[in-house]
């Protein structure tokens, strides 16, 4: 009794109204235990605030701030001169080429990436021997870092002794032009990207699949579909979250791809491809910035693609919610209807009590690490 | 929410569940929901393993031999004897061992900061209350989505006035905590750690960091350990950032990148290379392949 009135009570809430009687003196380690227990929690939080305002958001605010000025790398800073580098890009047409080359380099690597991560999951998805063994092979790629995948690549998409050309003239087709025409270029360069990511997103896919309650699937062969009509109206649904999560973190890394189209023709004239084939966004920016040396413009440049970032983030956010919303009423109710009736027909005593709703799939870390990725 | 962890943890390891119940388990069958897959998937299967292990042996198979082979019609597929040579060219071009070993502290130093950072905030949002805890963290997750790579102008000319340019501090400062590693260990701590007992080591007179340090961080460590893991990976393979800052003192990447830019390339050199920076992660996929398959999947279902 005497140790539980000495000890302060395990005061984990400093919120929480405190009772009127307590002493109004307290000893000095009763004093410094309780600031110990205010402050303690901001403590621990304050490395990660101040670090990342330091090196994460700081440089992206000063960014902006660059960008309205005339800002040279051997000058410094020049004239305040409002927003004129960003009409300046945007009547561009190395800008214009830039965010083409992005987004057609972005599309041809993330839509066959999902449909292909998508089928691979189905595959493992699967009442599989050796599983762990199949699982870790497709992440074989994932190993290979950006630059070596990019100097594997570039060597293969030769244009003269390339391993490609030299299978299809082979078979007695025409070689192709892989790093001085502009759809061939980024076929390849997508392919690196395709290559190194489709098995880490078809784990990531593999996952939310398992989720799926078996008992869904049950009720549904019962009704009589077969695999097919299951994958098609069972498993993709419920995936959905997870897919949409991954597209979006594949958008934020795609869009600032840069390792690949560096390391793909080092001795081309420009960065990019002799006339800019494939030179990115991001390869434009880092051109301008040091290279030409002109901050100004290449921060105008940056901020222009962090607003494109994080347009195309939030369109993928709404579409996502309005196709969840518009969806869910109808299908959910009916599987709901129909998976009650299945189990009151089954044993009742065995079944995890799972809900049809509760597939979790709202936030997914792992697809958040793909995040930083494609730097 | 306990019911979605189990659903994990059952089919995630394994495929146990599905034998527990041996009526339900007949009557799977029996609808062919659990039947073994055939030839076909398995032959999808080792095209797939095929697919994502050829371009590494081919690259060793042109590695370990001279230049002329990329001018046969058909790839070669068996290695020749050049290896050891052109491993010995890849050292005379540039300086493997200093950049193999500049990456190792680069990428040991970002991991051991952010693990160590996310696992006190991480603990902090997840256990501790305090005014303010909801909207900082809503903070950390809106940043989660933020391109922080597109601030490296400002970046740049803050090394650059410092004179950190050509040391690895310079590599390392702006990876030093992330968002993602406070968020990743907030949504594992919460569920793991029962309050009572930080009750319990509170009364046991215990103050807060040793709390922490004694039923906090014991508990985090299967998280730890998989951020560690993927905050290795993506500290080691980092191109853009050192590339700027560090080119004549540089990492594994830059230096296979530089081998790459000379003049006249011999691509047979090259791959090599290319073979021996690819060592380092393939040691780690064999020994921690596992933890990285059940990092992911496990990553992805928390929710």
């Amino acid at each position: 009794m005497s140790t539980m009135t000495r000890h302060q009570l395990p005061d984990i809430r400093p919120d929480a109204e405190r009772p009127t009687s307590t002493p109004p003196r307290l000893s000095f380690s009763q004093r410094l235990s309780r600031f110990d227990v205010k402050a303690s929690p901001y403590l621990y939080i304050a490395p990660f605030f101040v670090l990342f305002g330091l090196v994460g958001l700081f440089p992206l605010v000063y960014t902006f701030v660059v960008s309205l000025n005339d800002w040279d790398i051997l000058s410094g800073p020049g004239d305040w001169i409002g927003l004129a580098n960003y009409g300046t890009e945007l009547s561009d047409p190395y800008f214009w080429n830039s965010l083409f080359n992005t987004l057609s380099i972005f599309l041809l690597s993330s839509i066959p990436q999902i449909i292909a991560a998508v089928f691979i999951a189905a595959i493992l998805d699967q009442n599989l021997r050796a599983k762990t063994f199949w699982r870790m092979s497709v992440l074989i790629p994932y190993v290979v870092t950006p630059v070596a995948v990019a100097i594997i690549f570039s060597s293969a998409f030769s244009e003269k002794y390339g391993l490609i050309n030299n299978i299809l003239q082979s078979f007695g087709l025409d070689p192709v032009m892989w790093k001085t025409e502009v759809l061939p270029s980024h076929l390849a360069i997508a392919s690196m990207v395709n290559w190194r990511w489709t098995g880490y997103n078809a784990l990531i896919l593999l996952a939310a699949m398992q989720a799926v309650p078996r008992d869904i699937h049950e009720s549904a062969a019962l009704d009589g579909a077969g695999s097919f009509r299951r994958f098609f109206s069972i498993t993709l649904p419920s995936i959905r979250p997870t897919m949409i999560f991954v597209i979006i973190t594949a958008t934020i890394g795609g869009l600032q791809i840069f390792t690949e189209p560096k390391l793909f023709n080092p001795q081309s004239a420009n960065l990019g491809g002799p006339h800019r084939e494939y030179q990115t966004t991001v390869l434009y920016l880092w051109d301008m910035a040091f290279n030409r040396g002109n901050f100004g413009k290449a921060s105008a440049i940056a901020w222009l693609l962090f607003i494109i970032i994080v347009a195309f983030g939030l369109l993928n956010f709404l579409i996502s919610r309005r196709i969840a919303s518009v969806e869910s009423a109808g299908i959910s109710t009916r599987r709901a209807r129909r998976l009650a009736q299945y189990r009151a027909e089954t044993d009742a005593s065995s079944a995890v009590p799972t809900t049809p709703d509760q597939v979790p799939a709202s936030v997914e870390p792992a697809a958040v690490i793909a995040q930083e990725r494609r730097s | 929410m306990s019911t979605t962890v189990q659903t994990r943890e059952t089919s995630a390891e394994s495929g146990d569940t599905r034998a527990s119940n041996p009526p339900r388990q007949r009557k799977r069958r029996a609808l062919g929901i659990e039947r073994r897959p055939g030839f076909l998937t398995y032959g999808l299967l080792i095209a797939l393993f095929l697919g994502g292990a050829y371009p590494l042996w081919w690259s060793f198979v042109v590695g370990s031999s001279d230049n002329k082979v990329l001018g046969d019609t058909w790839p070669p597929l068996l290695p020749g004897g050049r290896f050891w040579d052109n491993v010995a060219s890849v050292l005379d071009t540039v300086a493997f061992w200093q950049a193999l070993a500049n990456s190792v502290i680069v990428a040991t130093v970002i991991t051991a900061s952010v693990v160590f950072f996310s696992t006190l905030a991480g603990y902090s949002f997840a256990k501790l209350r305090f005014r303010g805890r909801e909207g900082l963290m809503v903070f950390v997750i809106a940043t989660l989505a933020v391109p922080t790579q597109l601030g490296i102008i400002p970046l740049f000319m803050l090394m650059k006035q410092f004179g950190w340019t050509g040391t690895l501090g310079a590599v390392i400062v702006p990876t030093l905590v992330t968002a993602f590693g406070v968020f990743f260990m907030r949504q594992y701590l919460v569920d793991v750690i029962p309050d009572e007992l930080i009750e319990a080591a509170r009364v046991d007179g215990a103050n807060m960091f040793s709390t922490f340090w004694h039923v906090g961080l014991p508990a985090a460590r299967p998280a730890m350990a998989i951020l560690g893991l993927f905050t290795f990976m993506t500290a080691w393979t980092d191109y853009l950032w050192p590339l700027l800052v560090s080119p004549q003192n540089p990492t594994l990447q830059v230096a296979l990148s530089q081998l790459q830019s000379a003049k006249y390339v011999d691509y047979s050199i090259v791959l090599a290379g290319a073979v021996m920076a690819t060592i380092p992660l393939l040691v780690l996929f064999i020994l921690a392949g596992r933890q990285l398959v059940s990092g992911i999947m496990a990553g992805a279902v928390k929710g």
